[in-house]
């Protein structure tokens, strides 16, 4: 790590060095709210992106109020507000003018789950049948954020949002799974708990060719009514429940699991008790806990395969 | 995949023709005639940042992306979207990086790109776009009428409706000149009927490479994304969005100057003229004035010779330009008129017609203006139907409710 830059923020439990971006690409001074999980994805990927220049396509969501108002800007990389269903394809032709001009510049779509999941969803799923050259991270923080706290299709079961008081009747889409059915090149889940994980990924997904996903889980302790220090706590918790695996998913088959999950019960009760969003509909942690080891099975079975298939003959 | 150049290739279009010994003279329907254009002025970019373009079937346009689909163009790629929607957003995203870009859709597919048609504009980006205009459903329908395109009138483009196929491609060539002119830098739509031009073929002047690589410098786009930090599209308080919608009024207000200047470079590269924003017929003298938009103006033209005859001092104007609406140029032409009957191929359900909507107003005091809502919904106006309206417009002595003419 090279010097200190001391008027630049810590962020993402690492600190801006000389080896970094000249500037990050979430600049200080933005306004999301304490302890939001983007924030922290978006200092990790000014680490990945160090010597990479990037462009942002960033549909009408949190990400693009993060921006602050014209003719400000609080991302410190070239950036295109989309509409909200159409960051993929704005994206989509970003890349390909950067290819026909010889442009080292990779384009990198940045949207929440409702961006992702639901009203780009076609958009997102056209994309990648194409295999457009862009990487896009979703940053799911589980809510319609930027609309002041919605169900979306990634609000988990049992989560109270304004939408679903009493809490939501159905689980959460399965978007790692959606995404690599579209066999794409790379697919990754990544945990804000686990930075060299992430950087790792971020690295690769940057500069690989083809579609790249990446799906975030990112605290928003404003929607989850959660203590904002505890955003990253509640991640680990997460992945130690085994609620949110940490793998990745190479041309829609080869599965690696990244980080192992002791699917800790323990974890799990701590996790929901953790979130006010919780509370009113409860939760059986053995049941959840129950529908985690089969998810899970099913996972290290893919992860076996893959392993298999490897191994010489 | 054909790598001739489109204006001496029959290959191009598949079924040209060369005629008298003039070779850029083909025979080709409007939505050939518009890829045909589209696809000159994409080759006219590369040596600037290229070109690209989203595409998506829809009846009656199909046949333009799909001849679009089978060129081949240096430095461009066309993207084949999952919905207009998406075609949009990929060529405001090929815009936004400084390429060239062109797509092209209907009906219910304008109505679907509808959001995004308005972001274009917003971001001022000179994306050409050539609609087929075709009832808007359900139930479904595919015959010709203007409703769809002009739904779109406050989407801050620059709108241009067509009477024939030489019209259709000549737009589309003049379309970018305007649209990328710095004092302009606004989108432009480029509309034709259905059926009546989209699938009828006729003998077009399809222009060379090289003459279109005169009329058309690469695009420079002032605000092009480049390695800048800056967010484009972003936040606006009300007093910034007043600064900007300020700006669009601007560039509106600039298109007359500057499309005459296209009109008069039009001229001396390709040996044509392009048609006026508002073009009259036998108005000299005119009393009764039938005013129109896109193929209906031929029939009323035939209608007016026929009053004529019966020494009926009539005239007739086709708004070829809607947005901006011309309205100096309707005020002036509409001076001396004393009857005046807007013909309208839409419906404003709670209004009436949205031409008569607009330009009622611009003719003089004591005029009678009636409007005559006519072939809505794609029905065949025919000579008879004008002449219906003429008898009409004659005998009354104070405008009424919008006429709804029905055509079958």
């Amino acid at each position: 790590m090279g010097a200190l830059l001391s008027s630049e923020p810590m962020l993402g439990g690492m600190a801006q060095t000389a080896s970094d971006r000249a500037e990050p690409v979430l600049r200080a001074g933005n306004t999301n709210c304490g302890g939001c999980g983007m924030s922290i994805g978006l200092q990790l990927l000014a680490h990945a992106a160090a010597d990479t220049p990037i462009q942002l396509a960033i549909p009408a969501c949190c990400g693009i109020v993060t921006a602050g108002p014209f003719p400000y800007s609080a991302y410190g990389a070239p950036t295109v507000a989309t509409t909200f269903a159409s960051a993929a394809a704005v994206a989509c032709g970003m890349a390909h003018a950067a290819r026909l001009n010889g442009e080292k510049t990779r384009v990198v779509c940045w949207a929440g789950d409702g961006g992702t999941y639901d009203i780009g969803m076609a958009t997102l799923s056209a994309s990648a049948e194409r295999n457009d050259d862009l990487l896009y991270i979703c940053y799911d923080n589980e809510i319609y954020g930027n609309t002041g706290g919605q169900r979306s299709s990634a609000t988990p079961l049992g989560a109270s949002t304004t939408t679903t008081p009493n809490g939501k009747d159905v689980p959460k889409k399965d978007i790692l799974g959606v995404m690599a059915a579209h066999a794409i090149p790379y697919a990754a889940t990544v945990s804000l708990a686990h930075p060299e994980d992430a950087l790792r990924k971020l690295r690769y997904a940057l500069h690989a060719d083809g579609f790249r996903f990446l799906h975030i889980l990112a605290p928003c302790p404003t929607c989850w009514k959660s203590e904002p220090a505890e955003g990253i706590e509640l991640v680990r918790l997460a992945v130690r429940s085994g609620l949110f695996a940490v793998y990745e998913v190479f041309d829609g088959h080869r599965t690696v699991i990244n980080v192992d999950s002791e699917l800790s019960k323990d974890a799990l009760a701590r996790y929901f008790k953790g979130q006010g969003r919780f509370r009113k509909a409860g939760h059986e942690v053995d049941a959840v806990h129950a529908q985690i080891e089969q998810s899970w099975k099913r996972l290290r079975r893919r992860a076996a395969e893959a392993r298999s298939d490897e191994a010489p003959a | 995949m054909t790598t001739t150049d489109p204006g001496h290739s029959g290959a191009l279009s598949g079924r040209a023709h060369a005629k008298h010994g003039d070779d850029r003279m083909q025979l080709v329907s409007a939505n050939h005639a518009a890829a045909i254009a589209a696809t000159l002025a994409a080759r006219a970019n590369r040596t600037g940042r290229g070109f690209g373009s989203g595409v998506y079937p829809i009846t009656p346009q199909t046949e333009c992306i799909e001849l679009l689909c089978n060129q081949s163009i240096e430095k461009g790629h066309v993207v084949r979207v999952e919905s207009e929607h998406s075609a949009m957003a990929v060529c405001m995203g090929f815009a936004l990086a400084g390429a060239r870009t062109f797509t092209a859709s209907s009906s219910n597919g304008l109505a679907y790109m509808t959001e995004n048609v308005f972001a274009a504009g917003f971001y001022r980006l000179p994306i050409v776009m050539m609609a087929v205009n075709r009832t808007l459903g359900p139930p479904w329908n595919l015959w010709a009428d203007h409703g769809d395109t002009m739904a779109l009138r406050d989407a801050g483009w620059i709108q241009l409706y067509c009477e024939d196929n030489q019209e259709v491609a000549d737009s589309i060539l003049a379309a970018y000149r305007l649209g990328e002119d710095p004092r302009v830098l606004l989108p432009v739509l480029v509309c034709q009927d259905a059926f009546i031009l989209s699938h009828t073929m006729m003998m077009t002047d399809l222009p060379a490479q090289e003459t279109v690589d005169r009329f058309l410098p690469p695009l420079d786009l002032p605000h092009r994304l480049t390695e800048k930090a800056r967010t484009i599209g972003g936040l606006d308080y009300p007093r910034q969005t007043e600064g900007h919608r300020m700006q669009h009024i601007q560039a509106m207000n600039a298109v007359p100057a500057v499309y005459r200047e296209v009109q008069a470079s039009f001229a001396e590269t390709f040996g044509r003229s392009l048609a006026d924003p508002v073009v009259p017929y036998r108005m000299e003298d005119a009393e009764v004035v039938l005013v129109s938009m896109g193929t209906m103006a031929s029939t009323v033209r035939v209608a007016v010779d026929a009053a004529r005859e019966r020494g009926v001092a009539a005239g007739a104007l086709r708004v070829r330009m809607f947005r901006p609406l011309p309205d100096a140029l309707l005020r002036s032409y509409l001076g001396k008129a004393r009857r005046v009957g807007i013909l309208d191929r839409n419906l404003c359900p709670g209004l009436g017609g949205i031409l008569w909507g607009e330009a009622r107003g611009l003719a003089p005091a004591g005029a009678i203006v009636q409007n005559y809502l006519a072939g809505v919904g794609g029905g065949d106006v025919r000579p008879v139907h004008i002449e219906r309206v003429l008898a009409d417009l004659a005998g009354r002595e104070r405008a009424g409710e919008p006429h709804f003419l029905e055509v079958g």
